[in-house]
């Protein structure tokens, strides 16, 4: 610890901390724009410069170390001088295009040119311009506004792993870019938007759209993969105009992947805005009470047995429990969250949660990733993997498609047989997690919708048991699941019941009626012709467009809603905006229409419905929390691990951009695809 | 003036041979193992009694830099970096040290790399220097053929391998965290200090840059003793130094003197004076195109050492000598300088990128005659904004000449001024 003097103030701060970190424990603002928490020191902005005692010249705060007895003074007029001189700097070359800038309101160089500059210029030479590449459908580019902090070409350097961006030229023609002109191929790319200064890069979709005072901000929690980013909501009246990741270190830091940020057009779009009947093979607009008396009637004709519901990808744990309770009440066994199939042993939270934790990857040491492709199905936890790896002393093995997942990784091998070959010991990176203090494996859910899915879990619990992951203190067995609502529902026992039916089986015909709870990546091509199919949900995708009956539902950003991300973590959105037109938040559709069946579910309000959740399940009554569990004495899944078969895992997803009913109706996420995937986008037309 | 004996450079104008056996007949390679067999410490104290100054510019002590290298490694390799990006405008003495003495620089190399520790040796050249690459490679070539450098050089028992490198040709990379960013294959931009190269340079590990004057210069100082060293020159300013006189004289030239030699003597007696005699010198830039330039006033008397040109607010810098008589525009002079300086910025911080732009544009402004007073007081202040508040100091260098030379000429400056007025575009108002 050194002890050092903040402008009389003494603190005590690490050996090695900056001047500028110890500025901020005095409680002292330091203003910047190069430095950035998170990223490398670059020193270049030149804006957090302080006097040290008995240094001649002002040093800049942030790449300084501290040294056990200095004495600092951050607001001297010294000071205020240089940052004076640096603000004029910045801004002689800088277009003043403020009330035309997207960044306008949250500028880091507006705020500050309030406390550093000066009213009028004193600059009458010709200003710089420069040109506006094309980096992308995402990331619109001034770059006559840029201030060269470089924060963006160190965070594609060191965060996203992508290194595309660079400086090139020098002095004043110093350009920051992709070298050529490219889309950004990062799935973080929106991050530079956040991290930016300046208006040099702003959000392409919403160029234009609103002045961040305008805006209604909301807490909330992504949906669209089963990280949980924390989100803010920003809305204008009745829309959503744009999402921002929220700081929390132990899941996201400050990051959002783009699908997650992006797909917000989606939301108004193709939504389900009033309840829809089937008529002679036709969808005809219908009333709430209409629909709700097709449904009673259609139920009440049916037997207990051949009910059946299916929830989807991006449901809340509040709405899948009221229609569980409902189809309970109703006597029905056949429930499933499994849409994509899966089958496996789910009777203990340790056989499919995200074990170890986000934040416990950086304690790791050795990975093995299992089926998946984190990049994809959860790129701000592939950015944590990435970030273990540069702390070095670590290494990943891929069983799987090999795949850039921006840090190196030893294929072991295609298929789950080289599970068998880890566990024989006859692939060599079987030394490697020998060798390892804490190991961990990341099992893909995609892995566990093959049909030897069950095997896989097994020959992985195996591999876990054998390979020292599974102890009192670490926990290295780990699933990563893509779809936001799964766990939770996995928790709540969103499954069949004894006797009850699997997602393919209530697809073969085993149902005459079927539930679909904002369930729409399963094969309704499959599901008989003389099912019966209620779509509960906000878009028309493939659901709404097989479904006899349609109940509108809310979309993540219009409703209260509780959800369990991938480590087991429970955590709380908030309302945004209202749902659209005659939609409801879905657990008053299903209470609504439980009373009209004359089954009516005990809870009136949310919070009872809230309280009643986490009197039946406790581990809910904890949000935000985080227990990490014991690996051992666990038990193992069961299934035969000797079953894995030497067939090749898949890639889970065809592309990044559109994996759900919200991002396919996203354009941005289109012209997405239409940039990385041409191939896919032609196709699609 | 200076005892021929006293040179180190006996071959600086290359009237003898420059290859192995032309250098061994001047003393090169002499015994170079028993040098060594002195032991690092020694040698370090040696040179550290010498007085040796940096010959790049900043004149810090050479002994004491070497003396910061770890002296047990952690594991780490140390390096030694020789600066051969002689880029100052108007310098050219290592260019002269390269094609005529190189084995000296090689020398050098060896005995410093062995006081610090470092098995291993870069020798960064400028990109330009095409020619002088050249023969040092085969310079270097020749010494590892006879045995001089590689396993065992020289039969010291110290192992040595010795590279050239050559540079891109930009002037920042002289700067030495610039030029060890480029030797690392990056963009030639300056590092933030600390940690300083002793402690993390090349590659993470400890290394120290020197110039190729400072280097060729050891295997002399070692074989004559710190005494002879520090007999020349002044004190705190010993030795000798390699002047490279260029510009308004007679017969420019590259000459070895004492440091402390009187100005006037360079000029008169090495160069063959002023064209049209001494009365007609307007001013001199005395150490590259970086320091402050002096006006006739000042040179009258002015010695030529660290110490006595920091005094009136110059500085000795490579030991470039740039004479400019009455015929030149001194203030459009140091506005070439100033695009020389916008030109070489790195473009990495702020005051820097912007100010040297700045003030080249001002500077061009007062010297079309369309500057006011106001604008000649602002460039100033834009001056003192820019030096002192950068990463490395490139800022510095592109203010001084400017502050040089409102100090030297204010009069002659102020006579340009107008009462000139930018037109203001319509435009401007919507800002």
């Amino acid at each position: 610890m050194a002890k050092v003097t903040v402008d009389g103030i003494e603190v005590e701060i690490a050996n090695g901390s900056s001047v500028l970190q110890a500025a901020e424990a005095a409680g002292k603002e330091i203003p910047r724009f190069c430095y950035h928490e998170r990223l490398s020191v670059a020193g270049n902005c030149r804006m957090c410069l302080v006097e040290i005692e008995k240094v001649p010249k002002p040093v800049a705060s942030c790449g300084q170390p501290v040294a056990d007895g200095m004495v600092i003074f951050t607001d001297t007029e010294n000071v205020r001088k240089s940052r004076r001189g640096v603000m004029e700097f910045l801004l002689i070359n800088h277009p003043l295009d403020c009330p035309i800038c997207d960044q306008g309101g949250e500028c880091d160089l507006q705020d500050e040119a309030v406390s550093y500059g000066r009213d009028t210029s004193r600059y009458e030479e010709g200003k710089r311009a420069s040109a506006q590449p094309d980096w992308g459908p995402l990331v619109k580019t001034t770059m006559t506004r840029c201030i060269h902090c470089t924060r963006c070409i160190r965070f594609s350097t060191e965060i996203a792993g992508v290194p595309e961006l660079g400086a090139t030229l020098r002095g004043e023609n110093m350009q920051v870019g992709t070298y050529v002109d490219k889309a950004l191929s990062s799935e973080l790319s929106g991050n530079l938007i956040d991290l930016c200064p300046v208006g040099a890069l702003t959000s392409k979709p919403y160029a234009y759209t609103a002045r961040s005072w305008e805006l209604r901000k909301t807490d909330s929690v992504d949906v669209l993969d089963a990280v949980g980013a924390n989100i803010r909501i920003d809305a204008r009246g009745a829309e959503v105009l744009r999402i921002l990741p929220r700081l929390n270190d132990d899941v996201n830091e400050e990051w959002l992947g783009d699908k997650s940020r992006f797909s917000v057009d989606g939301l108004k779009r193709r939504r389900l805005d009033r309840p829809w009947l089937r008529e002679n093979g036709k969808l005809r607009a219908a009333s709430w009470e209409e629909v709700f008396a097709a449904v009673t009637n259609k139920i009440k004709a049916s037997k207990p047995e051949r009910l059946g519901a299916i929830a989807g990808d991006l449901v809340d744990v509040e709405s899948m429990l009221a229609l569980k309770e409902m189809f309970t009440s109703l006597g029905s066994p056949n429930l499933d969250c499994r849409q994509d199939g899966a089958v496996f042993d789910a009777s203990q939270r340790g056989f499919y949660l995200f074990n170890t934790t986000i934040a416990g990857i950086e304690e790791a040491d050795a990975l093995v990733i299992i089926g998946s492709n984190p990049r994809h199905e959860a790129p701000v936890l592939n950015a944590r993997i990435r970030k273990r790896w540069l702390a070095g002393h670590f290494e990943a093995g891929l069983v799987g498609v090999p795949h850039d997942l921006t840090y190196p990784t030893t294929h072991i091998g295609s298929g789950p047989d080289a599970i068998t070959a880890l566990l024989d010991g006859t692939h060599p990176f079987a030394e490697v997690l020998k060798a390892a203090k804490k190991p961990m494996l990341i099992l893909g859910a995609g892995a566990l919708t093959r049909p030897d899915g069950a095997a896989i879990h097994a020959a992985a619990w195996k591999l876990a048991a054998q390979f020292n992951m599974l102890n009192d203190d670490w926990h290295g067995f780990n699933v990563l699941h893509h779809a936001a609502a799964r766990t939770g529902a996995l928790d709540i026992g969103f499954l069949p019941g004894p006797g009850g039916k699997s997602t393919a089986q209530m697809l073969a015909g085993g149902v005459d009626i079927l539930w679909l709870l904002g369930a729409d990546a399963l094969d309704t091509q499959a599901i008989g012709a003389d099912t019966f199919v209620i779509y509960q949900g906000h878009h028309g995708d493939a659901g709404a467009a097989r479904a006899d009956v349609i109940l509108p539902g809310a979309a993540y950003t219009e409703k209260d809603g509780t959800y369990v991300n991938t480590e087991g973590r429970v955590q709380q959105g908030f309302i945004a905006v209202k749902p659209p037109g005659d939609a409801r938040e879905d657990w008053r559709i299903l209470r609504a229409i439980s009373a009209y069946m004359g089954h009516a579910l005990r809870y009136d309000t949310l919070q009872e419905l809230r309280a009643h959740l986490a009197q039946t399940y406790p581990l809910f009554a904890l949000t935000g929390e985080l227990r990490r569990l014991a690996g051992a004495n666990l038990g193992a899944p069961a299934g035969d691990r000797a079953a894995v078969s030497a067939v090749p895992f898949e890639p889970v997803f065809g592309n990044y951009y559109q994996t759900d009913s919200i991002s396919r109706a996203s354009p941005t996420m289109a012209a997405c695809v239409e940039a990385h995937y041409p191939n896919l986008a032609e196709a699609a037309q | 003036m200076l005892n021929d004996a006293d040179r180190i450079y006996q071959n600086l104008y290359g009237q003898q041979d420059w290859r192995l056996s032309g250098a061994r007949a001047r003393g090169d390679w002499n015994a170079t193992a028993d040098i060594l067999a002195r032991g690092r410490d020694a040698i370090i104290e040696e040179v550290k009694a010498s007085g040796l100054r940096g010959r790049g510019g900043a004149g810090f002590p050479t002994g004491m830099k070497w003396s910061f290298m770890p002296k047990q490694s952690d594991g780490r390799p140390s390096y030694l970096v020789v600066n051969a990006d002689e880029s100052e405008p108007g310098t050219c003495k290592d260019r002269d040290i390269i094609r005529h003495e190189p084995h000296k620089l090689i020398e050098g190399s060896l005995i410093a790399g062995f006081a610090m520790g470092a098995h291993t040796a870069f020798i960064y050249i400028r990109g330009e220097y095409y020619n002088e690459a050249a023969r040092l490679q085969a310079a270097i070539e020749e010494a590892y053929a006879a045995g001089l450098l590689g396993k065992n050089a020289a039969g010291s028992g110290w192992d040595f391998d010795l590279v050239l490198h050559r540079g891109a040709g930009a002037y920042i990379c002289g700067e030495e965290s610039a030029l060890l960013e480029s030797l690392e294959g990056k963009k030639g931009m300056p590092r933030m200090k600390p940690p300083f190269p002793a402690a993390m340079g090349l590659y993470g590990c400890p290394t120290t840059v020197n110039n190729v004057e400072s280097i060729a210069g050891v295997p002399t100082i070692l074989r004559r003793g710190a005494a002879w060293f520090s007999a020349l020159g002044r004190p705190k300013n010993a030795g000798t130094k390699i002047f490279c006189i260029s510009g308004h004289v007679n017969r420019p030239c590259n000459v070895e003197e004492e440091l402390g030699t009187p100005l006037k003597d360079l000029i008169e007696k090495h160069a063959g004076g002023v064209r049209g005699g001494w009365d007609n010198l307007q001013a001199v830039i005395p150490g590259g195109a970086s320091m402050p330039i002096l006006n006739k006033e000042m040179c009258e008397t002015q010695l030529m050492d660290f110490d006595s040109l920091a005094a009136v607010r110059s500085g000795l810098g490579s030991g470039a000598i740039i004479v400019m008589d009455k015929s030149a525009d001194v203030v459009k002079a140091i506005w070439r300088l100033s695009k020389f300086f916008k030109h070489e910025s790195c473009g990495q911080c702020t005051p820097c990128r912007e100010g040297t732009g700045w003030m080249m544009r001002m500077m061009d402004r007062i010297v079309q005659g369309k500057a006011s007073m106001a604008d000649i007081a602002l460039m100033e202040q834009v001056t003192t904004q820019v030096a002192g508040h950068t990463i490395c100091a490139f800022g510095d260098a592109a203010a001084w000449p400017i502050q040089g030379l409102m100090r030297a000429f204010r009069p002659l400056v102020e006579q340009r001024a107008t009462d000139y007025k930018p037109a203001q575009p319509l435009a401007q108002a919507a800002e």
